[in-house]
């Protein structure tokens, strides 16, 4: 039976309660007659043979781009670079795609004599790796062979001598990227692109750039003319990146690039629960639900979010392309979209979504309350073609417990951040203009990054840009369970209840307002008609 | 005339150190302190007058005393029995003459300048401390004409604050007040008096970075003793650690730059220097870092954000403290204290630049910066127990200076 594609239920008095993230937990919460209830597609069918089909693309290139064995020749330097921690997510059950990948372009890479071989990992401003993350992503028989002789590198954008800068874009902005990556005479770049966002010459440009380079796009204005990000074609931040992809193609740099997509298979058997319409679920479900439910209720938030932590997804991969980056791009997002799309028509006045515990940066860490924000109003807000979900000045409703709380480890610029500069303010712009040059310079929080597990200084900002559109956009925002000192500081409203929340919407709203819920995760992309 | 008398007695004693536990302040009731009618202290001289306590504030060495909290060390500068009260705006009935030699006419309002060194205790020849001015470093405070006590509010022969009578005031501790002050503004001059001499003895340069640890009386009075007298000579950035909201709003009002929570003023001060961090501490940090509280976790506060090399000032009083010193030897740090008040014409004025003592110049910061602001609520003397918890909750209730009114009025409580 092929799967059901994605579903807006319209809510009646027969729909039962629909299940709502809360962080570590959910709760089943009583919508409106008349609201809807977006659902993402069901998981497409994965490959049967994920090893044949990658041997299979490597092999049979897409684009301008010969066979990856054409490229490869005894003398050269060959550059694997792939996506870091930040994908997939949850991160996925052993093996990764990034080892399935990375084995056969090494053994090509044996075959044609090659033996100047680095590993990168293309964290951009992200924090490094760890030891058994990097095992976990690429395989442990890659790791020992390549990280004990120094060539399984983690990107260091601000390391002087690893940075060459190719030139000026077009529009003026600075192309400083990775030097043993544009220096080598192939550059294979391994993605999982998780959404339409990731890939195409966002890889390069962005997950192997400095800062210097970054700030070009990685700022408020674009974020706020990126309508949105997660579409490439109405996206200044794809924009950007592609004016910077071709500078780098056109500087000499060859680039094969490998994507990859992922089925929306997210949680494995004690969790499927979550991933099911409500008024399928059957006896099993419940009891998983109330089973999950109450023992997370009395499971102290940290070993929750330790629980959490250790769930590996089962998604499975539903394709693999290689070749020229725009030609391979191109396909992927088609593979991305025929999972994730979900038409949807017409804009609601309230959007409700249910935050869970993880996003891009909080991986084996805490969703800190601008990760919180980032989440919803980065993320998911701009998960959409065409217009947003939520019209202009509507409202967005989220649940999380949202605690002031943050990783030292790896956000120690975010909670400077969240105490120094948001308690000034909330405006992405002025928050740039003001703070954003003294953070990404301070040599504590570079040395943090450069030398242990930080995201970099600037990255709290970045996460702040994230939600320009959105904040641009909306009328309010409420978060539903949050700790209202951490909430008042991101300058949005608490609410103890949905019901609260729901009428602190009206205020904004008006009376009798459309209400529109984002079922997610499972990610999906809704094509707002 | 009724007094709150502070008597010896241990077993009282204990259970307001027990009961301290609950939260300072909460042992008043059944602490050594009691509620007594007396007689007026005898004029130990010539050069005494009678001063009637018009308002009389609770300060946190009071609390201390009356916690059990204190150092041992004050143990042979005190007498026993004892009305408390060293924060005090009063008035002459009967006139007087003040520390300078002038006559005050009667019914004059003063405020005292409580230390009891050499010449009220009719010492000669003065000690070196106090024939420089310095009498906040006098040695003699358990000698002389009077029973031991360092301070009036400590003493018993010279009565305290804290009474609806008369205390006995030496012409040497006699500063009047101006006539545009209110009772509220005068009964802020001795604190604020503590926080000038701290201020101006810190050695803070233009373009320093000041922290400041705490934001009760003493914090924020440093705040506004900064701002009016070391900032139009030498600008420099104030960062102040306040625990409550309102202490961080007077704070910002007062003059400081950045006000952050205590927890969160490492990190700030750490952004503002640019610093690194090594073994818990700033590698570059503060210059100066007022330390208004006094504990163990303030001073190590202090130390772990202050440059090497740079000055951490004990202003608030502090007791027994466990602290690591190691990082004090490593840095160079100077830990010094900043008690009481005295002459600042050797500190970091000079002699020809205005007021001299630290009282005159705590004038003028009050008025300038409306110091009287900061006198959260009054009480009756009969309502002592209730005032001293409302003092030892002064944060957390809301308040900054809790005080007895001794007006013959009932009180106001804000």
């Amino acid at each position: 039976m092929s799967p059901r594609p994605g579903f807006v239920l319209d809510v009646d008095r027969s729909t039962p309660p629909t299940l709502f993230w809360h962080g570590e937990r959910f709760s089943l919460e009583t919508l409106p007659v008349g609201s809807r209830v977006i659902y993402a597609p069901e998981p497409i069918e994965p490959l049967a043979d994920p090893s044949a089909a990658i041997r299979a693309a490597l092999l049979d290139p897409v684009g301008d781009r010969d066979p990856l064995p054409a490229l490869l020749f005894p003398g050269m330097t060959l550059t694997i670079a792939f996506d870091d921690i930040s994908l997939p997510l949850p991160p996925m059950e052993r093996p990764d795609i990034r080892q399935l990948v990375i084995e056969q372009v090494l053994d090509l890479a044996a075959a044609a004599g090659v033996d100047d071989v680095e590993l990168i990992v293309a964290l951009a401003l992200h924090r490094r790796m760890t030891e058994p993350e990097l095992r976990h992503a690429i395989g442990d028989r890659i790791y020992d062979a390549f990280a004990p002789h120094g060539l399984l590198t983690q990107h260091d954008a601000e390391d002087p001598d690893a940075l060459v800068h190719l030139g000026l874009t077009d529009e003026g902005e600075d192309v400083e990227i990775n030097r043993r990556a544009a220096e080598s005479d192939l550059l294979v770049y391994v993605n999982i692109n998780l959404v339409a966002m990731d890939g195409g010459h966002k890889s390069v440009a962005t997950g192997l750039a400095s800062y210097k380079s970054l700030r070009h796009h990685h700022n408020p204005q674009t974020m706020q003319r990126s309508r949105s990000f997660m579409d490439q074609h109405r996206s200044e931040l794809h924009s950007a990146n592609w004016r910077m992809g071709r500078l780098i193609a056109d500087s000499g740099v060859t680039v094969f690039q490998i994507e990859t997509t992922l089925n929306n298979d997210t949680f494995p058997g004690a969790f499927q629960f979550l991933q099911k319409r409500e008024w399928e679920w059957k006896a099993r479900d419940r009891m998983g639900y109330l089973a999950t439910s109450k023992a997370l209720d009395r499971t102290p938030p940290r070993y929750a979010r330790q629980i959490f932590q250790s769930v590996k997804s089962p998604h499975r991969m539903t394709s693999v392309q290689a070749g020229e980056v725009e030609a391979v791009h191109a396909l992927t997002t088609d593979h991305v979209w025929a999972q994730q799309g979900v038409v949807v028509q017409g804009q609601t006045d309230i959007l409700t979504m249910g935050l869970p515990y993880i996003s891009p940066y909080n991986v084996n860490s805490i969703l800190n309350p601008i990760l919180v924000a980032c989440l919803g109003l980065g993320y998911l807000f701009n998960m959409y073609r065409g217009k947003p979900l939520v019209r202009e000045g509507g409202v967005l409703i989220m649940t999380h417990p949202t605690p002031w709380e943050f990783n030292p480890v790896h956000h120690p610029s975010y909670i400077d951040f969240f105490e120094q500069v948001l308690s000034e303010t909330t405006d992405p712009v002025e928050v740039a203009d003001r703070f954003e040059e003294s953070f990404a310079t301070d040599p504590w929080y570079i040395h943090l990054y450069r030398t242990g597990h930080a995201y970099h200084g600037v990255h709290p900002f970045y996460m702040w840009y994230w939600c320009a559109h959105a904040l641009q956009h909306l009328g309010g925002v409420v978060i539903v369970g949050g700790d209202p000192a951490a909430v008042h500081r991101l300058g949005f409203r608490a609410a103890s209840t949905l019901a609260d929340a729901l009428e602190m919407a009206q205020d904004v709203v008006g009376p009798s307002p459309t209400l529109t819920h984002l079922h997610a995760p499972p990610i999906l992309m809704a094509d707002v008609q | 005339m009724k007094s709150l008398v502070f008597e010896r007695n241990l077993a009282r004693f204990a259970a307001a150190r027990v009961a301290s536990v609950l939260g300072s302040g909460r042992g008043a009731g059944i602490g050594p302190l009691r509620l007594l009618e007396g007689d007026p202290p005898e004029l130990p001289g010539p050069d005494w007058f009678p001063l009637r306590p018009l308002l009389s504030g609770i300060c946190g060495s009071d609390l201390a005393t009356l916690d059990g909290r204190s150092s041992r060390y004050f143990e042979d500068m005190v007498s026993f029995p004892f009305v408390p009260g060293h924060e005090v705006v009063g008035q002459l009935d009967e006139g007087g003459v003040d520390h300078a030699g002038r006559a005050l006419e009667a019914g004059t309002r003063a405020v005292i300048e409580p230390v009891l060194g050499c010449a009220p205790r009719n010492i000669r020849p003065l000690c070196p401390e106090c024939s420089t001015g310095h009498t906040g470093l006098c040695g003699n405070v358990a000698f002389g004409d009077l029973g031991p006590g360092l301070q009036t509010g400590y003493c018993t022969d010279t009565g305290g604050g804290w009474s609806t009578g008369v205390l006995a005031a030496h012409a040497s501790q006699l500063h009047a007040v101006p006539e545009s002050f209110t009772d509220e503004d005068a009964v802020m001059v001795e604190p604020t008096a503590c926080a000038v001499h701290a201020a101006l003895s810190a050695g803070v340069a233009d373009g320093d970075v000041v922290a400041v640890v705490g934001a009760g009386t003493l914090g924020l009075a440093t705040v506004a003793a900064l701002h009016q007298l070391i900032r139009p000579t030498r600008p420099c950035t104030v960062m102040v650690g306040a625990r409550y909201a309102h202490q961080r709003e007077l704070a910002g009002s007062l003059g400081a730059d950045t006000v952050v929570a205590p927890d969160q003023l490492a990190r700030a001060v750490r952004r503002r220097a640019g610093s690194l961090v090594l073994a818990g501490r700033l590698t570059e940090g503060a210059d100066v870092v007022f330390d208004c509280v006094g504990s163990s976790e303030s001073v190590t506060l202090a130390l772990s954000m202050v440059r090497p090399r740079g000055r951490v000032v004990l202003v608030g009083m502090p007791g027994r403290v466990s602290v690591d010193l190691a990082p004090l030897w490593h840095r160079e740090l100077t830990l010094v204290g900043a008690y009481a008040y005295g002459d600042e014409s050797s500190g970091d004025r000079s002699p020809d630049d205005g007021p001299r003592r630290s009282f005159d110049l705590a004038i003028g910061v009050v008025e300038a910066a409306g110091l009287g602001q900061l006198v959260s609520a009054a009480y009756p003397l009969e309502r002592y127990e209730e005032a001293i918890a409302h003092a030892g909750a002064a944060g957390r209730r809301g308040a900054v200076k809790v005080v007895f009114d001794l007006r013959q009025s009932k009180g106001t409580v804000r």
